[in-house]
């Protein structure tokens, strides 16, 4: 009795030294699980993913242990003859019919949660989800709202220069604001390449496929701030295009909503007045950096794959990356960019290159935008046109 | 038979090459073998360097070593040099040496088609590597090459699809002519239900490729008109469709996976036995196995693809016939453990391999089970948990058995045993790096970290850490390797015949090093002595 009283207590303390050493691992950011998060049907995933997890770690124990357990009484060492036995049908039957039962119990909540998953029907909200190289942008349909949305963090950070802050790469200018409570349709689509929608808390992965719209719902349970990302390989700024949703309570989204209606009209008017030339140049630098993801922050570009901005720099690259450049008059005979009017340039942006990674920013940027833009590219990294592009301009260009 | 020392003579009546000639214009099945094994081998440490490049930049959160660009092209490249380059010439070099005699056969059916698919390989690879120094670098899309972003590749562009057809048309022709020799030349008495598992696995593996490889090359050339011209099979605006690619990809990634593994179940199904002392439990149902498992294989091509918008009924569809693939693989692996069982095993090198590979291969045919289950795999999909399942699958899967393989047959190729405490120590090595390096990978997928991306959130950090310490262990564990196959070639106690004491088979019959033409007369395979 005192020994098998002895062997509890020892048990018990093991356990307790390991749940210790579990909680401090746990505290140094160790995150080894999916979580449950925020939704009914992320709940559901959450706990298939265990069950299954389960079933497995139990397969594997019997399994393993059959082995171990052969590995070491069975070894020559020991003096093990080997018998001959071979073959078996009622074994074979055996373990080819109980696998297939746990397979069947396996499938009836997968497809019970599948199915709850992918029944869109009868949304209170629906929003538009496009995919960029390397943004996202959400239209609300039933509201006219729409913007972009941009990673926050900065290149120092990224490189070192500057302290990573708490949600490094996990952040945005302006995230997904959705209502608490609300079933929310989503449809996913591309402008350039195939993105994926990923928000890990929702259990919604969704790629987003340019000339196709998929949909797919989801309703919050509990405001908050969810963080996901793009998952499919979208090009060299994949690992910078993060997801942000805030949730709302009802009176808060309808807060929000009002305020942003109100400072995209007020942008929008801002597009009839005249600039100074410091206004545009601030805009420029802070449109200019969806531009730096490609061309970088000092306009220099990546050799033989982003062309510079910067008049007399040289570039090199295969001849049918060269050859746009040169009909746009982008390009001088001596292979270094060249400078080419603000309409030219303009038309560059607007409309992009057919058949390059440079894609048409028209429907992406508003006239103050590209007007800003194209001052600021203009008049940096000793480019000195002196130009100020007035949005105006960029309306009649359009 | 007189003629024991093959290498270095030839016993033929013409006069032979020697020198690089002998290499470039052998036909023989021994030498060709030994090309393709000792490329497999280059390409393992040129796509095991790529693999060191992203797992440096991956140390620590930050961009500190390679740009963004550059880290997609290693991960291009790291993928189709192991699977194209490492794996898939591994195999084929195990057939060329093993299949004639295996099966009492003097050389391959066709030799000279065996020597133009093995000198395929080095030019289809210096035509992929050189376009790491073109403008614009190399494919930087995923080894997947899906459109439209594979067609925003720069110059490289044509230099990648021209050598993946090169590889193509090297797999086709090699499979063609396992399937003629394995059909044609069995000596008399090698019924087909009796011959080794390893014969039996490969030619199953040659269908598949004969199959499936052309499928790629069709791929792979509508992305070229699509970009040169003026084609819109993948591109919508065109009235195409970008998920169609992915569906011809994946007709011909699903098989291409068991192309790498079905192999390395047959090798597995010869050491366990040697080495157990004991016949392998269900031969049978192996074979029988096997063959479900390539029908199978056909039918669950887009469970790649779950996240694509797919109709509920297709996504069921695709979700039930990828857990049904469990059932041939769990008996498999029972089937190993039946072997195991009651038998009188000793611990060798090659038995070491296969046992770790028995286990790591059906912890990742766990992680294939729980991808199989589409609401689950939504949030697996793309992110590390499914790059540790398949390297789990592949590495101490199909890498393992190659290395099993090598340890278990060296001795009868070189006439030499290996040095066998070495062999331990990489083992070992390999065994302990393999898993530092990707059971983390599960954790960091679960908690949310995607696949190909060169920079990562903070929470990410410290088993991103280990498993970048679990890389460079297991990638240094790997030099090991290669001075114990140099050590074993220049030298060492003679191997003896019958190199394992528990060996069963055609091969031990033969002297170590083999003769030139294996068997000059065919053996008779009586029922008592048929597949061990």
């Amino acid at each position: 009795m005192s020994a098998s009283r002895r062997v509890a207590g020892a048990c018990g303390r093991a356990a307790l030294a390991g749940s210790l050493l579990w909680g401090t691992v746990a505290q140094a950011a160790f995150e080894l699980n999916m979580t449950p998060g925020a939704t009914a049907v992320s709940r559901d995933v959450y706990h298939l993913h265990m069950t299954i997890f389960w079933i497995c770690v139990a397969i594997g124990v019997v399994v393993f242990g059959v082995m171990f357990w052969s590995i070491y009484h069975h070894r020559k060492s020991r003096g093990a003859v080997p018998a001959q036995f071979h073959e078996s049908t009622a074994i074979e039957i055996a373990w080819t019919v109980v696998p297939v039962m746990i397979l069947v119990g396996m499938a009836i909540p997968a497809t019970r949660t599948l199915v709850a998953m992918e029944d869109t029907s009868n949304p209170d909200l629906t929003v538009k989800i496009t995919g960029y190289q390397w943004k996202w942008r959400y239209e609300y349909l039933q509201d006219g709202v729409s913007f972009y949305s941009n990673l926050k963090t900065s290149a120092q950070q990224m490189h070192g220069e500057a302290p990573k802050g708490e949600h490094y790469l996990l952040e945005v200018d302006k995230p997904l604001v959705l209502p608490v409570g609300k079933k929310v349709r989503l449809l996913t689509t591309a402008a350039d390449v195939i993105h994926s929608w990923w928000v890990p808390a929702l259990a919604i992965k969704k790629d987003a496929i340019p000339g196709f719209i998929n949909e797919v719902w989801t309703r919050i349970d509990t405001p908050g701030t969810y963080r996901g990302q793009c998952a499919e390989l979208c090009g060299k700024d994949h690992g910078f295009m993060p997801i942000v949703i805030v949730a709302l309570n009802d009176a808060d989204y309808a807060k929000w909503l009002a305020d942003t209606k109100a400072s995209l009209a007020a942008e929008a008017d801002s597009a009839n007045r005249t600039w100074d030339r410091a206004e545009l140049m601030k805009k420029g630098a802070e449109v200019y950096q969806t531009c730096a993801a490609c061309h970088q922050a000092n306009g220099e570009g990546l050799p033989g794959v982003f062309p510079p901005l910067v008049k007399g720099k040289p570039f090199s690259g295969s001849e049918e990356m060269l050859k746009p450049l040169r009909e746009r008059g982008l390009l001088a005979a001596d292979n270094t960019i060249a400078a080419v009017s603000v309409e030219q340039q303009a038309a560059v942006i607007l409309k992009g290159i057919p058949g390059t990674a440079m894609a048409a920013f028209g429907p992406q940027l508003g006239d103050v935008e590209v007007a800003a833009l194209l001052t600021y590219i203009r008049n940096s990294w000793g480019n000195d046109l002196g130009d100020v592009v007035q949005p105006a301009a960029i309306k009649a260009l359009r | 038979m007189s003629a024991t020392t093959a290498h270095d003579t030839h016993h033929d009546d013409h006069a032979a090459p020697r020198g690089l000639m002998r290499w470039l214009t052998t036909t023989n099945h021994k030498d060709i073998g030994t090309l393709y094994l000792l490329f497999s081998l280059t390409m393992f440490f040129v796509g095991g360097s790529f693999a060191l490049v992203i797992r440096a930049e991956l140390f620590q959160p930050g961009l500190q070593i390679v740009n963004p660009h550059f880290f997609n092209q290693m991960t291009t490249m790291h993928a189709l040099v192991m699977i194209f380059g490492a794996v898939m010439p591994a195999f084929v070099g195990l057939a060329n040496w093993l299949i004639p005699m295996m099966v009492g056969a003097p050389d391959m059916a066709l030799p000279r088609m065996n020597n133009w698919s093995f000198w395929i390989m080095p030019f289809a690879f210096t035509l992929l590597l050189s376009t790491l120094f073109m403008d614009g670098g190399g494919p930087a899309g995923g080894w997947t090459l899906y459109p439209p972003l594979s067609l925003q590749t720069g110059a490289a562009f044509p230099f990648v699809i021209l050598s993946i057809h090169m590889m193509g048309v090297s797999s086709v022709m090699g499979a063609i002519n396992v399937i003629a020799t394995i059909l044609n030349m069995r000596a008399p008495g090698m019924t087909l239900m009796r011959m080794p598992l390893f014969v039996w696995t490969w030619l199953i593996t040659a269908y598949l490729l004969i199959a499936v490889m052309p499928v790629l090359a069709g791929a792979v050339t509508m992305l070229l008109t699509d970009k040169y011209f003026g084609t819109s099979f993948f591109n919508a605006a065109g009235g195409g469709d970008p998920v169609m690619f992915q569906h011809i990809f994946w007709f011909f990634g699903h098989p291409e996976v068991y192309i790498m593994i079905l192999p390395a179940f047959g090798i597995v199904s010869q050491i366990i036995p040697t080495f157990a002392r004991k016949p392998l439990f269900g031969y049978a149902s192996m074979v029988y196995a096997t063959a479900s498992i390539a029908f199978l294989s056909f039918i669950v091509w887009a469970h790649h693809m779950f996240t694509v918008g797919m109709p509920l009924a297709g996504e069921l569809f695709f979700m039930y016939a990828t857990m049904l693939i469990a059932v041939p693989t769990g008996v498999k692996v029972f089937n190993w453990v039946a072997t195991m069982w009651r038998g009188s095993m000793t611990f060798e090198t090659p038995m070491l391999f296969a046992i770790a590979f028995v286990v790591l291969f059906t912890i990742g045919g766990f992680s294939g089970l729980m991808l199989a289950i589409a609401p689950a795999d939504f949030q697996y999909q793309d992110t590390y948990f499914v790059v540790a399942h398949f390297h789990y699958v592949l590495v101490p899967g199909a890498i393992f058995s190659i290395m099993a393989a090598a340890y278990y047959w060296l001795p009868k190729w070189t006439g030499h045993r290996y040095d066998e405490k070495l062999g331990r120590l990489h083992f070992w090595c390999s065994a302990i790096g393999v898993n530092v390096l990707f059971f983390p990978q599960h954790f960091l997928g679960l908690a949310g970290m995607p696949r190909r991306i060169p920079d990562y959130a903070l929470q990410f950090t410290e088993f991103n850490m280990i498993s970048s310490v679990g890389a460079f262990m297991f990638g240094f564990s790997q030099l090991i390797f290669l001075y114990v196959v140099i050590k074993c070639i220049r030298g060492g106690e003679p191997a003896g015949d019958r190199v394992w004491e528990g060996a069963h088979g055609l091969e031990w019959t033969l002297s170590s090093p083999p003769p030139h033409h294996s068997f000059q007369t065919p053996p008779e395979i009586k029922e008592a002595e048929a597949h061990s």
